[in-house]
């Protein structure tokens, strides 16, 4: 095989999102600085419309502890309704292929995985979910939960401005306007695009006929065309079907592919410019473009280039293995195709998948995990810039520390408690991971006979399924049996810790910022939009990482790759 | 708790009304023009509706092409791949399984002729193609059972195998099931 056309490929997808990102990045900055924009006589109306029956006023402003009091509330409606069809899917209408209802356990953590952006899922969708359960579940919370991060991002935008003041615009506003003007917009478009490439959109259950063989065969379908543009642009991430975009339906061919994969990076880089814009600071735009593309590559090229490889196992049983390790690899996107993806999805935690990440060399697999670890390059739908941001809060602290200054970020002083905030939530993420690989290490009874693989690797499957969950990343070592009141109930605290306390810090320190006298800056301030200072942050994300989960690291891929 | 909830409840049955309900009925209308009509793209042999396009199916006979192994035995309405760490010692013993039983039904194929995507399982287990060498290397098998010229057969490859995208993206592939029903047409 040609393995020029799929490296070829890989160039191509990337050189593609950054060409669309950049304009994507200030057509978002026009959306929440309520700029003009030509598709304003489509959209002024029906938003219009929805604040007058909802009977708010999107012009009265808020200060960050109310709009994090809307953010929750918009999020906690969501969880007893989740709960409620999940548990009762069996005989409500829409369930032309007879699912069952949902334990207890599975249904609470598929809510908690659901209404927070994260769709880790401990079910197969074609023996999982009604219809009725994929279309008000997973068609309304694919647009609201990127929408709730994307309207947490515009206020500390809105707060990072250069002026004293407390109110940060209205969360309802910025709410609506990201479904209305960026979300529905850009889904229609690639759902048509997918429909006209074979994915199925269709409310008929189940179609069963005689192969060519002669063998009796049952094709789930499903309304997969809609679903597919949606879960990729919200980096949602949750499959249709149990094997994500893996599966025929979800990903028909290359070029669908190739459309999933850039549009699930679109809005993770885009909102970096966005940044860039709306401050009108395209320099600092670009110092965190180039430290998160920096860490994207040193993930990407040893995962790529050891998957091209091919297994050595394999290759000592004297088979031709010149196609790369093609197992759990679907023939039709090859294996750089496939390994750019599951390095895309885990840096940006999307967490879809169009190959088996627990089949993948360990080398690749350690990486698909640090991408999850580090959480920030380039990160969710606003939370992967929120987290950003805090990165840059401790950058700035330690480095005006070593300049002997007080620390300062866009005019602002960093005070003691912004500080310890952002201490807090940075640690978070690793504490929730690895306390709970830890609690199932400790629970041998519970977790092993869950494993699908033995020795190093089983251990990678527990660790990768705590950093999804506390990352809001949702993809798995998919052999783990998960479905059990262990996983699902552990995951399903971790996952609301780990997604809504981030949040929640993001904003009180931009908040706290933003009520901050603003000083400007002096020839002796600590500059943040240059080379130097990405520097910082690089060795700052780094030195999280490495001393967090090295060790972790060292017992599961590491071992596995020595060894 | 009143000033958030009354909005916040009516914003949600406002979203759940544009989300679930009129953008996938907006998109299922625009399917009645697409191929399939949005019911999936059927492949018919003889009349008969034998298979989707992009849906692998089971192919255990000696006289077809064969498939990629799957996890899940093409099983459509239950997707898997077989998660199988590169390390594991069954799993590494059901690859060399694969690679014996493949030897037994093809004599005189050399073992470096196998390609990898012929003995490892598939991500969805429904893989519809598999690579331009897997194809190549069964046939010697088929010719023979079939009483055809192997050249004839090896035409029909290059026939039925689908380009890289646009030419020069990603790999080149044959899709399974359209091969075999070419291959009845005789």
């Amino acid at each position: 095989m040609n393995l020029g056309t799929d490296i070829l490929g890989i160039v191509i997808m990337f050189t593609a999102m950054v060409a669309l990102a950049i304009p994507f990045g200030k057509y978002i900055a026009k959306v929440y600085v309520g700029e003009k924009t030509f598709l304003d006589p489509v959209f002024n109306p029906i938003e219009k419309f929805i604040y007058k029956f909802i009977g708010i006023d999107p012009n009265e402003e808020m200060n960050w502890e109310q709009h994090l009091k809307t953010l929750l509330t918009i999020n906690i409606i969501w969880f007893p309704l989740t709960m409620l069809i999940l548990m009762n899917q069996d005989w409500l209408p829409l369930n032309p292929d007879k699912i069952p209802a949902m334990s207890p356990d599975l249904a609470f953590h598929s809510t908690c995985a659901f209404i927070t952006n994260c769709f880790q899922q401990h079910y197969s969708g074609e023996s999982g979910m009604s219809y009725l359960s994929q279309l008000v579940i997973m068609f309304s919370l694919f647009f609201l939960t990127p929408s709730v991060t994307l309207a947490a991002m515009a206020v500390v935008f809105n707060a990072l401005k250069e002026r004293t003041t407390e109110k940060h615009g209205n969360f309802y506003n910025y709410y609506v306007r990201s479904i209305t003007r960026i979300l529905l917009p850009v889904s229609i478009i690639t759902a048509i695009i997918f429909l006209f490439n074979g994915m199925p959109m269709t409310f008929s259950g189940t179609h069963t006929f005689t192969s060519l063989q002669g063998d009796t065969v049952h094709v789930a379908r499903g309304q997969v065309a809609a679903f597919e543009s949606i879960k990729m642009l919200g980096l949602n991430g949750g499959g249709y079907f149990g094997v994500n975009s893996a599966h025929p339906f979800e990903n028909p061919n290359f070029l669908t592919n190739l459309i999933e994969n850039i549009f699930h990076m679109l809005l993770p880089i885009a909102t970096v410019f966005a940044l860039g814009f709306y401050l009108k600071r395209k320099k600092l735009a670009w110092m965190i473009f180039g430290v998160m593309t920096s860490w994207f590559l040193l993930l990407l090229i040893p995962a790529v280039y050891s998957e091209l490889q091919g297994n050595p196992e394999i290759t000592q049983m004297g088979i031709g293995n010149s196609i790369g390790n093609m197992e759990g690899k679907e023939i039709r996107f090859g294996t750089a195709a496939s390994t750019f993806w599951s390095i895309t999805a885990t840096a940006s935690m999307n967490g879809a998948v169009n190959s088996m990440h627990d089949s993948y060399m360990p080398l690749a697999g350690g990486m698909q995990l640090l991408g999850i670890m580090i959480n920030c390059l380039y990160g969710g739908v606003g939370t992967g810039i929120l987290g950003f941001f805090v990165c840059i809060i401790l950058a700035v602290f330690i480095g005006s520390l070593m300049i002997g200054r007080t620390g300062q970020f866009l005019g602002k002083k960093i005070g003691i408690r912004e500080i310890k905030i952002a201490m807090i939530i940075t640690l978070l993420h690793p504490f929730l991971s690895l306390a709970g690989t830890a609690l199932a290490c400790y629970f041998p009874n519970l977790t092993t006979p869950t494993l699908n693989n033995p020795g190093y690797h089983g251990f990678s499957e527990i660790i990768y399924e705590y950093t999804s969950a506390s990352s809001a990343d949702g993809s798995g070592f998919e052999g783990l049996g998960d479905n059990t009141p262990w996983w699902n109930i552990s995951c399903g605290i971790i996952i609301l810790l780990g997604r809504f306390l981030p949040i929640i810090g993001a904003v009180a320190i931009a908040g706290i910022l933003a009520s901050k006298q603003y000083v400007g800056d002096s020839a002796g301030t600590l500059k943040t939009d240059n080379p130097t200072f990405g520097l910082m942050v690089f060795s700052l994300i780094f030195i999280i990482a490495a001393l967090a989960f090295f060790p972790a690291l060292v017992l599961g891929p590491f071992a596995e790759y020595f060894i | 708790m009143k000033t958030y909830l009354l909005p916040s409840l009516k914003l949600t049955a406002v979203l759940i009304i544009i989300c679930s309900v009129l953008y996938p009925l907006l998109i299922a209308g625009i399917a009645k023009v697409a191929p399939g009509g949005g019911d999936g793209v059927t492949v018919s042999s003889h009349g008969r509706v034998v298979g989707y396009e992009n849906i692998g199916q089971k192919f255990t006979e000696d006289k077809y092409f064969w498939g990629r192994p799957s996890a899940v035995d093409y099983n459509a309405a239950g997707s898997a791949g077989s998660n199988k760490g590169p390390s594991n010692p069954d799993y590494l013993a059901t690859v060399q399984a694969r690679i014996d039983t493949f030897l037994v039904h093809n004599p005189g194929i050399k073992k470096e002729q196998i390609s990898a995507d012929l003995v490892t399982a598939s991500g969805s287990g429904l893989d519809p193609d598999i690579s331009i060498q897997a194809a190549k290397v069964q046939v010697p098998r088929i010719a023979k059972i079939r009483n055809r010229n192997e050249q004839e057969l090896y035409a029909l490859i290059d026939k039925v195998k689908e380009a890289p995208l646009f030419g020069f993206l990603g790999p080149e592939k044959v899709n399974v099931l359209k091969l075999n029903i070419e291959l009845n047409v005789k």
